[in-house]
């Protein structure tokens, strides 16, 4: 009889907002074949695998309570890349920072990058990510050449855009239920400066908001908005529009310099003064209502003159990254993020009414940011032609059924409103949510998808059992 | 053995928490009563005995009362240590994880000198405990959460004449829960220990003179405040503190001359 996983490999995993703790058998496998073992062994012992590169999404998609949870950030190698043509090839736990101090001095950039450089690629393309260049860019499996994708029954697939499409086009984006991406070959963009000419200006409401960034996107590489989301009546969906282009050869007359590593590292001190990774008890004290509003306002009247300068891809891209440990201001019940995308259509009138709504009941979010969208392939997309606003909320024992009976309401407005949703960032959302936005046929066509790949149902997460286990 | 037909309860996500116990003991009596209170409480369950028609029924009942899967049942008779591994990983697996465990496998035979009641009494009542509650010990020390809430009995106090062989399993139960405790409260493992004195349930056939007889609802109730207020030790009822308290303070040379209380 095979033996039970031992319990020293059991760990307390979290989500990136530190909301959600579940334990998991965890392994940490350097190739192909230690991956094989581990499905093997699930299936003997009648558990299921759970994928995860860096665990930085926001609800329970890299969790799998109770059993086997494959964390792929040791196989971290690049193994193969051509400074001539910018494409490489890579193991799926190599993370965004270790792709980008890779190619960079060579003049490279990932096209498509997340808020933080710390999550890995294969987690990357199983959320399919986008960045603040989706308008124009896409989601990061446009730029996937190919991919092995390891199904549990232990077949190694070739993908391709062409090459066993309708798997290409459902494993990225497939939450990592159709198998193990085990190397991915992806397609970089030139670069020629490692800066990038920033602007920002303030928008005084969401009409505005929304009309900047419609008119911006095509202008510029990147756009994205930070919203004052406490901010009410006339001033409702203010915020601060940020663009960002690449400079061209005769606007950085030192490209060298820039695209050096050590020149894009991000300050380790704030002011040149307190050290960084303190600067979370500093925020604390001001999550709260009262607090988030003073901030917001500050931050906008600061704001009033626009600005320009140049700035770092690296300190531009990864705000996130900017305060370590931010999400620990949240306090020990975290943080959750509702993000939803809607047509650019009805994005103005549905976000009136839920951010009115959430004044109403008195949980405004402390955090709100909007991006311009383009649609996209994929089988489970995200994507409109549109816009999307992410909120951060503070999840409080206090609060929690309000907020969880005012994030159903924003389901509610947002699938009215012909809206879709992110499986990395939601965590409350609903089979019939699901359902609603991705359509019953695509629905179908993945689950038929799973049963093909993986008919003894060894892959799984929190978040699949969650979303799409309901009528099974 | 293990899955039943019943779905599996829902998992937690950030603003619908739900915190997940085992009741070892379940289909009668306190474990009964407590897996009702703590589904009240929202807890999904995993519930064991030996009996399934009656496992089958409790769960059917709280999830009719819930509205929602919330109660899953696994048949198991707690002298086969063997299996407890597997299961508790298994259970584990169903549930997504475990905050609360509550040992309340116990029997109470008569007294009568025959070591084959003696021994499943022990066996029953501490060597069960043992079986699950060293796994369990090991799984919330790695987990560095949880609680444990072993249901021993103020029969345990002191050695009675009455039942030699259930008095010492209830002592043996409440030492090893103390020592757990003491080992596992660096670990932020929480140990309750829950000394009953007598409960309207089938063991109380085997009392002589019941009194200050509880539901075990009642039970039931005290020991989720206890739960909540993470208590040591329960006496449930209370008043049984203090009697204890002089019962055991009373010199052995007297305590086996005052007959109706040894």
């Amino acid at each position: 009889m095979d033996t039970l996983p031992p319990l020293q490999t059991l760990l307390r995993l979290s989500n990136f907002g530190r909301s959600l703790y579940a334990p998991g058998y965890t392994y940490q496998p350097v190739s192909v074949e230690e991956i094989e073992q581990i499905f093997k062994t699930a299936r003997r012992q009648g558990l299921t695998v759970g994928l995860r590169g860096a665990g930085k999404s926001y609800n329970d998609a890299a969790l799998n309570g109770g059993g086997i949870v494959i964390d792929l950030r040791r196989m971290n190698r690049i193994l193969d890349w051509n400074p001539e043509t910018g494409v490489v090839r890579l193991e799926p736990g190599v993370t965004i920072q270790q792709l980008w101090q890779h190619i960079l001095p060579d003049g490279w950039w990932p096209p498509v990058v997340s808020g933080t450089m710390t999550t890995t690629l294969g987690g990357c393309l199983a959320m399919n990510i986008h960045g603040k260049n989706n308008f124009r860019m896409g989601t990061l499996g446009e730029h996937v050449l190919e991919f092995t994708l390891l199904l549990p029954t232990g077949l190694e697939i070739l993908c391709g855009p062409k090459k066993n499409r309708d798997l290409f086009y459902a494993a990225i984006g497939g939450l990592g239920m159709l198998g193990v991406f085990t190397t991915i070959t992806l397609q970089m963009k030139k670069i020629r400066s490692g800066l990038l000419q920033v602007r920002a200006w303030n928008v005084p409401n969401l009409a505005a908001h929304l009309n900047a960034l419609e008119a911006g996107a095509p202008a510029h590489d990147y756009i994205v908005g930070w919203l004052d989301a406490t901010a009410r009546r006339a001033g409702l969906g203010r915020g601060q529009i940020h663009t960002a282009d690449y400079l061209t050869e005769e606007q950085d007359p030192r490209p060298q310099h820039s695209l050096r590593v050590e020149y894009q590292t991000l300050p380790s001190t704030f002011f040149g003064l307190v050290p960084k990774s303190l600067l979370h008890y500093f925020m604390a004290p001001f999550m709260n209502n009262p607090g988030t509003r003073a901030v917001n306002t500050a931050k906008y009247l600061l704001g009033l003159t626009a600005r320009s300068y140049r700035q770092t891809h690296a300190a531009f891209h990864f705000l996130l990254d900017y305060i370590p440990d931010w999400e620990l201001a949240y306090g020990r019940n975290g943080l959750i993020q509702y993000q939803s995308f809607l047509p650019k259509e009805t994005a103005r009138d549905a976000w009136t009414e839920m951010l009115t709504l959430s004044h109403r009941r008195g949980l405004p979010s402390y955090l709100g940011v909007t991006k311009r969208h383009r649609p996209d392939e994929f089988l489970l997309s995200h994507a409109v032609d549109g816009f999307s606003l992410a909120l951060d909320f503070k999840v409080t024992d206090r609060k929690r059924a309000r907020l969880a009976q005012l994030l159903q309401d924003f389901d509610r407005i947002v699938l009215e409103a012909g809206g879709r949703f992110y499986f990395a960032k939601n965590s409350e959302t609903t089979p019939q949510t699901a359902r609603h936005f991705l359509g019953q046929e695509a629905m179908a066509k993945f689950k038929a998808l799973k049963k093909r790949c993986d008919p003894h149902n060894l892959l799984e997460s929190d978040l699949y059992r969650r979303v799409f286990e309901e009528d099974e | 053995m293990p899955k039943n037909a019943l779905s599996l309860p829902p998992r937690s996500t950030p603003l619908k928490p739900r915190r997940r116990a085992l009741v070892i003991g379940a289909s009668s009596g306190i474990g009964a009563a407590l897996a009702r209170q703590l589904a009240r409480e929202g807890y999904a369950l995993a519930l064991l005995a030996r009996r399934q028609d009656m496992l089958e029924t409790l769960c059917k009942e709280i999830n009719a009362a819930s509205g929602e899967s919330r109660a899953v049942f696994y048949v198991h008779d707690v002298r086969e240590y063997a299996a407890v591994p597997a299961l508790l990983q298994r259970i584990l697996a169903d549930l997504g994880s475990l905050d609360l465990v509550v040992y309340n496998a116990g029997v109470n035979l008569p007294a009568a000198y025959d070591f084959e009641n003696d021994r499943l009494m022990t066996e029953v009542n501490f060597i069960g405990a043992l079986a699950w509650l060293d796994r369990v010990a090991a799984l919330f020390q790695q987990l560095r959460s949880g609680q444990i809430v072993g249901i021993s009995s103020v029969a345990g106090d002191r050695g009675r004449a009455g039942n030699p062989a259930y008095t010492a399993s209830k002592a043996a139960l409440t030492c090893y829960l103390e020592a757990l405790r003491n080992r596992l409260s660096r670990y932020g493992v929480h140990v309750l220990t829950v000394k009953p004195g007598f409960v309207q349930t089938d063991m109380l056939k085997q009392a002589q003179r019941p009194f200050m007889v509880i539901s075990p609802e009642q039970a039931a109730a005290d020991i989720c405040k206890a739960l909540r207020r993470r208590k040591q030790f329960l006496y449930t009822p209370a008043r049984w503190g203090l009697i204890m308290l002089i019962i055991r303070l009373i010199p052995s040379f007297l305590f086996r001359r005052l007959r109706f209380l040894a």
